[in-house]
């Protein structure tokens, strides 16, 4: 890949993404061939919020390469507390390390510290923002189990702040895609990814009700609707509900419908479906490891 | 001259901006930082009728030329602008705005959740589309109003 840093989805190309994820399926045929790849390597984990899985899947990638991690800790405990701007925070890391993987609760975070370091930066979630090694293994997924060929894809739930969503969107972009996105009136799609999708003339559609798209999909990739969008508990239970999958509901769909899910859940999948062949979102997680391998050895 | 432009004063030394969207006059003042305080001599005409725009607002400041990113940002909120460098009283340059490909440091971003209106040691920055500029930290496209985001310093 040419880039320095991974900050959104909206720079990779269908050859970087194909790369990367040819490279993926290589590391997860044959991982002990590259136990020792990037043995003198060292991530710098800066967590400003908390995703236990998202940095648990970078250490084991860089651990699995022979390379190491150091931890940046809880916000809570470092000198962010005491108002240490990102930028500075980013500065003295980058002397510490080869590369640093940045989770932050604002968006645009990680192009901000990108300009101020030399190491490589990679986007582990800024916000409502973008996602991208995210997307990469929700793409590796998508290539193992529909192809990209005609595909048809619905993206489900909180459009608005599901920054997995928008670098999912963006990165689909690429492909031969037509995709359909379910949510909400007041959880659609933000203007800027619109405006995007619509500069790249993807084929999109726009629904609020699952039922009208349901049966001509191939993959389904559903995201969770978090309460705290709504001012009150009656109108999150009232439109979480409608966004809710089962067992049952899939009975009107392709035989061979992928349902993906970036997890945690809570209940927009019912447990029946884990019992269908449907279900797909733990492969899904344990890619991420294959696929983040793939990414630091590409991009280190 | 004609009779609207004498409805303005001439002035000696200084920027005759003209052609302003109507409506937009305070927002150029705004943009130039300009509020009467610091005792420079400004008239401003306001909706007075125009050939080319129907109604156009015009703004002449005594002693002052403009920067290329003030320059920049007018071409936002008033595309048709022309900007007239005046030096003893004559016209010696006379020439249109044209939109830029980004504007530094003049906007402020929308999104209460973007990293740049935290305490970080950057400027804003917006790109300039065809309809409105996007902040080129968090995407936030601004289509509308973009002189309610302007950050006076
Ligand atoms: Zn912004």
């Amino acid at each position: 890949m040419r880039h320095d840093h991974l900050i959104s989805a909206k720079q990779l190309s269908r050859d970087d993404i194909e790369a990367v994820l040819d490279r993926a399926a290589e590391i997860a045929d044959d991982p002990g061939a590259v136990a020792d790849a990037r043995e003198d390597t060292l991530l710098g984990l800066c967590f400003f919020e908390p995703s236990t899985r998202t940095k648990m899947s970078f250490d084991t990638a860089m651990k699995r390469l022979g390379g190491d991690t150091v931890d940046m800790g809880s916000v809570e405990s470092s000198s962010v507390k005491k108002g240490e701007s990102l930028a500075d925070t980013v500065r003295v890391i980058e002397g510490y390390t080869d590369a640093v993987v940045l989770r932050h609760p604002s968006e645009g975070a990680a192009k901000l510290a990108s300009e101020f370091v030399d190491v490589p930066v990679i986007n582990a979630g800024d916000g409502a923002g973008q996602h991208p090694t995210q997307t990469l293994l929700d793409l590796h997924t998508i290539r193992e189990n529909a192809g990209f060929e005609d595909l048809t894809i619905g993206i489900m739930g909180d459009l608005k702040y599901g920054r997995t969503v928008h670098s999912l969107a963006h990165a689909l972009t690429n492909f031969d895609v037509s995709q359909h996105f379910i949510s909400p009136e007041s959880l659609r799609l933000p203007r800027s990814v619109r405006f995007d999708l619509h500069e790249s003339g993807a084929q999109v559609r726009e629904h609020t009700e699952i039922e009208e798209v349901l049966e001509t999909l191939d993959v389904l990739y559903v995201t969770r609707i978090q309460r705290e969008r709504f001012p009150d508990e009656n109108e999150y239970r009232q439109v979480a509900g409608q966004y809710r999958i089962d067992a049952e509901m899939l009975e009107a769909a392709k035989d061979d419908l992928t349902v993906m899910h970036p997890l945690p859940r809570v209940d927009e999948i019912a447990p029946d479906v884990d019992d269908t062949d449907h279900a797909t979102y733990f492969e899904q997680a344990h890619n991420g490891v294959p696929v983040r391998m793939a990414l630091l050895d590409e991009i280190l | 001259m004609t009779e609207t432009e004498l409805r303005v004063s001439k002035i000696e030394n200084g920027t005759v901006i003209d052609h302003i969207t109507g409506g937009q006059a305070l927002n150029v003042l705004a943009i130039l930082g300009i509020d009467g305080s610091s005792g420079e001599e400004v008239s401003v005409g306001m909706n007075v009728p125009s050939d080319r725009l129907g109604r156009k607002d015009i703004v002449k400041v005594e002693g002052r030329e403009l920067s290329q990113n003030e320059v920049d940002v007018l071409s936002l909120i008033a595309p048709a602008a022309t900007i007239n460098i005046v030096r003893d009283f004559d016209v010696i340059e006379k020439h249109r705005v044209s939109r830029p490909e980004a504007v530094t440091g003049v906007l402020s971003c929308p999104n209460a959740n973007c990293i740049t209106t935290e305490n970080e040691p950057v400027e804003s920055r917006f790109e300039v589309l065809e309809e409105g500029v996007r902040c080129a930290y968090c995407d936030t496209i601004i289509r509308d109003s973009l002189a309610a985001h302007i950050s006076v310093a």
